[in-house]
């Protein structure tokens, strides 16, 4: 009786190793098609952008030189990749502060429960997110331009004693970016905020409102403390995306007036794919755009440490 | 004195919403205008006669017909693919525990700070190897193949909340791996596929530097996006023409966000809270 037994439970044991390996099995099979997309779409492209970064190619031919750590130099070198560089890191800082704060209080403002209409602003706010950004862009050269909108209404309220060239103007051309990428990009980052609000347990409120607490008071003691978490995760959010912006200097400026608004993706693709330089120059291109993903993992790294430390530091 | 306040609170969001809209009002109302109104008052948002002589020279001259029909065939053919993957590999993540499930996850996650449109050069020259250069189909796969990690991880937190019996149910059935998948998990997660379809929908639709590489020339096989960026490029001044590609462009997505907001909205709002 008793080896029955146990010969019965030995078999259900081995059936269950089998299923247990089948499961996984299985498992893999259903990875399989992220894995294989992510290797050519993602993995691939990172690693072949370093040996590229080595070579002098045009891409027009197969033959390619190797030249080395040459490309990273000269990259190094030119003055037109720092400005580019330098306008990059503009165009976060322009934006940044309009994510964070102008967002929050839209947020702030429209996260009233009585609020009816609340839904409809927010979605008129959040519309210009869902369109296409080359298509806004190209839109926004002639609601910029010297007959268009803007400029026939700061003259006709007499803001303005003569229309501006905010695009054509090197000295306008980067805050009208700016402003036209923050208009675009609004929207999205106040559903974040609203997200974060609504996170907030209503109690809390009451609780202040018991002690007497007044509204500026509660913004500060409760809401500002406990959006905090993903308010780090909206500023890396906005930091790495803005880093990457290129449709809409692409289709607005071009990087112009005099590389006024050139940043680093339209500068590798002037290289890359453009005749504006000679052949094109995809190894050098590559290696502008190694430094500058370097750069931004770097800052994306050292801003999740430091929030990290951050909350290890609240938690003790 | 509170009805006060809150009228004026009121008229001044309205007023804030319609100078927020103005651009695309703009667009939609120059599309309509003749070319002579356009420039003796192109800034009116009525025309004083409606006209579709822009529309129909877009979609007729300037190819937008065409630009229409691919922007179509690449965000479904996007769509499917994203779907395809990301719903497999969320419900195994999110359901399953097996040996390097970890590593995925690290992979996967570590990868969103990694900005691709650096890396463009390879993924531009792999589509060149596989013979797929300035085809519809080297865009499609070069999207697919974008980082979808959020999509992956609102599949995984659905999945992972299902309770266990209902899966043991399907396997006394008989049911394999795959078919509890497809008939018993799949249809339960509607709404995560509503939010992935919809946002990678808009993001298809909207993307522009991939197809402009993968594009460069084949107008052919060109989206919107970047059909409307070549036509201006050719075209400087028929602004009536270019408003009306825009608005062939954006009075679609305008209209698929309208009508399915709410599954957008909560997609782009999990994907930060979790």
């Amino acid at each position: 009786m008793k080896e029955i037994i146990q010969t019965k439970s030995k078999v259900k044991i081995s059936s269950k190793k089998k299923t247990k390996w089948k499961t996984e099995l299985w498992c893999w099979v259903f990875l399989l098609p992220t894995l294989v997309l992510f290797a050519m779409f993602q993995g691939w492209p990172i690693v072949a952008s370093w040996y590229y970064a080595t070579l002098d190619w045009s891409g027009l031919t197969p033959d390619s030189t190797f030249v080395g750590m040459d490309n990273f130099i000269n990259v190094a070198k030119d003055p037109y990749f720092w400005n580019a560089f330098k306008n990059s890191f503009i165009f976060m800082l322009g934006t940044i502060p309009f994510h964070l704060f102008l967002a929050l209080v839209l947020a702030v403002i429209l996260h009233k429960p009585g609020l009816k209409a609340a839904n409809l602003f927010r979605t008129f706010i959040f519309l210009p997110v869902v369109t296409t950004t080359s298509i806004v862009g190209i839109i926004m050269v002639f609601i910029w331009g010297s007959d268009g909108s803007i400029n026939d209404t700061l003259v006709k309220i007499g803001f303005l004693d003569q229309s501006i060239n905010w695009l054509g103007d090197a000295k306008w051309s980067m805050f009208t970016v700016i402003l036209v990428s923050v208009w675009k990009n609004l929207g999205v980052n106040l559903i974040y905020w609203l997200a974060g609000l609504q996170s907030i347990p209503q109690e809390l409120y009451e609780a202040a409102d018991v002690d007497g607490a007044t509204g500026f008071r509660k913004f500060f003691h409760i809401t500002v403390p406990l959006l905090i978490p993903i308010g780090t995760i909206i500023l890396l959010l906005n930091v790495v995306n803005s880093l990457k912006a290129f449709d809409l200097i692409k289709t607005m400026t071009n990087g112009g007036p005099f590389f006024a608004t050139d940043v680093v993706s339209t500068y590798i693709y002037r290289y890359a794919f453009t005749s504006e330089m000679g052949l094109p120059q995809l190894g050098y291109a590559s290696a502008a755009g190694l430094f500058f993903a370097v750069t931004i993992v770097i800052i994306a790294v050292i801003q999740a440490v430091v929030t990290n430390r951050i909350k290890g530091g609240r938690n003790i | 004195m509170k009805n006060f306040r809150r009228t004026i609170f009121y008229i001044v969001m309205t007023a804030f919403c319609f100078v927020w809209i103005y651009p695309f009002l703009w667009m939609v109302s120059a599309s309509f205008k003749s070319q002579n109104e356009f420039f003796e008052n192109g800034l009116s948002l009525i025309p004083d006669n409606f006209t579709f002589e822009n529309i129909l020279r877009a979609w007729n001259e300037a190819n937008f017909e065409q630009y229409f029909v691919n922007s179509v065939v690449i965000t479904v053919g996007t769509m499917l693919i994203v779907f395809f993957t990301t719903s497999t590999c969320g419900y195994v993540l999110g359901r399953y525990n097996f040996k390097g499930k970890k590593s995925v996850y690290l992979l996967l996650i570590a990868s969103m700070f990694v900005p691709m449109e650096f890396a463009i050069i390879p993924i531009y020259d792999l589509i060149k190897t596989m013979g797929l250069m300035n085809t519809r189909l080297g865009v499609i796969l070069a999207e697919s193949g974008g980082n979808h990690i959020i999509f992956i991880l609102l599949f995984a937190t659905f999945f992972s909340k299902i309770p266990k019996e209902l899966e043991e149910a399907a396997i006394m059935d008989g049911s394999g791996f795959f078919r509890t998948f497809i008939s018993v998990m799949l249809p339960l997660s509607k709404p995560v596929i509503g939010s992935v379809m919809i946002m990678q929908f808009i993001w298809s639709w909207n993307s522009f530097l991939l197809p402009l590489i993968l594009t460069l020339n084949a107008p052919e096989a060109r989206p919107l996006s970047v059909g409307l960026y070549a036509l201006r490029g050719e075209n400087i001044v028929d602004w009536t023409g270019i408003a009306a590609g825009g608005t062939i462009a954006i009075i679609p997505i305008i209209v698929i966000f309208l009508s399915l907001q709410r599954y957008f909205v909560e997609g782009i709002a999990g994907s930060v809270k979790g």
